[in-house]
């Protein structure tokens, strides 16, 4: 009696056991769940965090002293605020008046990244284009290759290919004296800019469904009118970010612009005219600033115009997609 | 008579896998083929071949000839004047990224019809032949990838007929279309025909039989019978025809 319970037992036994653990491991799962699902939050919240840091340190480094655990206010008082935003006079280490006005540097950064994206954007959207539609196996692979390679060269060794090949170059071919300027940095930044837009534009080229291809084409479209009456429209977001991608490489560039610009704090009055950049301005005179001091705050002070500026890119281009989707929805 | 279709042992590999194995074929015009056979017997290459959208595809080879009213479809110069005469209905709806009255008017426009009446007839009339225009007349302007699967796949046929073609080829128009209008739309097709040649490639056999002059089976990439469509659906010569038109394929 005795033995054949233990028989009929055991394997019961064994197999509860072995459910009990089966449903252990299930109730450590579903206890994991909420903290898994708060580690997802947190990595989603970070990135924000890690943004209004950088602005907090930023805008504290231009604005704040800190002395004795207090903050003590130090440029609201003693920067002239209108001076700094209407001012073409640059001039952080004069030794009579002390001088910061950043007209001329914006002025710097607009003409070089406008020209550059006039020269990137429709460079790059073409070569998106014809890598993604017009070419196919080796030729398309190869380019491929090439293209990433040039993004992966390093921006000094941009700059440098500015100073010593473009420069002589369009003093030859345009007689202008100088040929570290706005025409040669836009030029290399343009460069720069092709590649990340080619790759994120063909990308995005690439993810319209060839059903749409074959429809138009049965339709008689001939291959430039699918490229742009159906692959335009519907790759527009991500040809979008393309462009803002090149446009937010072209202005927070900046050791490549700071050897090719000519890095003279003034308006531009043409391409051949050297400009100073925000970026480069930082980059050159941060390391002679002294720290703490008014030249040091108010370099930081660029930086926060720079975030102003790229945000307002980013503000830009949401309304621009944001009118297109609204438009085909009325 | 110059058969509007012809095929003249039209092989087709892709790679090394042949999806066409020596095609003899003709369609009069103002006719309806029906094609039938199971998946991948290559129904979709063939129609693939009539507007030469095959050429876009890399791998693919064609042998043999393939005439469109006489012409070998390979010597045309201008293949999109081709592609324009022939309207095309894929198993998928395609809503191009246009809104529904620019995915009719597309075609027309391109080829010279700019009069906003004209335009507006034209598509109203496709909208309607295809079943669709009650349904969306009052929302022309949405985006035409915003309709339901059924109504899109309409779209795409009033697509098809916006340009008028002489040849309108139809991929199994309606897997996606409720018993009910498709039954209107083949009432549709059957008057079109005096005005057009219609390939149907479908799987629904009794669709051939309602709609087809004469009725295609291919299996295996081979054409396996053609003949009148009364006669494929009674008498036909060969056992794999007759097991698959009676539903004892396999």
């Amino acid at each position: 009696m005795a033995s054949s319970n233990v028989a009929d037992v055991r394997p019961n036994r064994k197999g509860s056991a072995f459910q009990s653990f089966r449903q252990l491991v299930d109730s450590v799962i579903d206890a994991c769940e909420p903290i898994v699902e708060w580690m997802i939050r947190l990595s989603g919240w970070s990135a924000i965090v890690f943004v209004l840091a950088i602005f907090a340190f930023v805008f504290a480094q231009a604005f704040f002293v800190f002395e004795n655990d207090s903050m003590i206010p130090s440029l609201w008082t003693k920067l002239d605020f209108v001076e700094f935003f209407t001012s073409v006079k640059w001039r952080p280490t004069s030794v009579v008046r002390e001088q910061y006005g950043i007209v001329a540097l914006l002025a710097g950064t607009g003409a070089v990244t406008v020209t550059s994206m006039l020269i990137a954007v429709p460079l790059g959207l073409g070569a998106a284009v014809y890598v993604s539609e017009f070419c196919h196996g080796k030729t398309k692979e190869t380019l491929k290759i090439i293209i990433e390679l040039l993004a992966a060269i390093p921006s000094v060794v941009w700059g440098f290919i500015g100073v010593a090949v473009l420069g002589p170059l369009i003093i030859d071919v345009t007689g202008s004296p100088i040929g570290v300027n706005v025409l040669n940095a836009s030029l290399i930044l343009a460069l720069m800019s092709v590649p990340v837009i080619v790759s994120v534009g063909e990308d995005s080229l690439k993810a319209v469904p060839d059903s749409y291809r074959e429809a138009a084409e049965a339709l008689g479209a001939s291959k430039w009118e699918v490229v742009y009456r159906v692959l335009f429209p519907a790759a527009k977001n991500g040809l979008l970010a393309a462009v803002l991608l090149g446009v937010g490489r072209a202005i927070g560039e900046t050791m490549a612009v700071l050897m090719a610009s000519g890095h003279k704090a003034q308006i531009p009055g043409g391409l051949l005219d050297p400009a100073r950049t925000l970026t480069a301005t930082i980059a050159a005179e941060m390391g002679e600033a002294p720290r703490g001091g008014d030249h040091y705050r108010v370099l930081f002070l660029i930086g926060i115009v720079l975030f102003a500026l790229t945000f307002l890119v980013n503000l830009i281009a949401d309304v621009v997609v944001k009118g297109i989707k609204g438009k085909q929805n009325g | 008579m110059v058969p509007h279709i012809e095929f003249d042992n039209v092989t087709v590999k892709y790679g090394s896998h042949v999806a066409l194995d020596q095609i003899s074929l003709t369609v009069p015009p103002k006719s309806i083929i029906g094609i039938i056979g199971p998946a991948n017997s290559g129904k979709t290459t063939f129609l693939k071949c009539i507007n030469r959208t095959i050429d876009f595809i890399d791998t693919a080879k064609v042998e043999g000839n393939v005439r469109v009213s006489g012409d070998d479809v390979r010597s045309l110069r201008n293949v999109y004047e081709l592609r324009r005469r022939i309207g095309m209905v894929f198993p998928l709806p395609v809503g191009l990224p246009l809104s529904v009255y620019e995915n009719v008017a597309y075609a027309p426009r391109r080829s010279g019809m700019h009069n906003r009446h004209d335009l507006d007839q034209l598509v109203e009339k496709c909208l309607q032949q295809a079943m669709l225009w009650d349904e969306v007349k009052d929302r022309l302007h949405t985006l035409g990838t915003k309709l339901s699967g059924g109504q899109q796949q309409r779209l795409t046929l009033a697509r098809a007929l916006s340009h008028r073609p002489e040849i309108l080829c139809l991929d199994e128009f309606s897997i996606a279309i409720d018993p009910v209008t498709t039954m209107k739309i083949e009432d549709v097709l059957l008057e079109l025909k005096n005005e057009m040649t219609i390939v149907l490639v479908t799987n629904l056999v009794q669709q051939a039989h309602r709609l087809a002059d004469q009725t295609a089976f291919f299996n295996q990439s081979k054409l396996v019978e053609i003949g009148d469509t009364e006669k494929i659906f009674t008498e036909p010569e060969n056992k794999l025809t007759y097991e698959y038109v009676t539903g004892g394929f396999g």
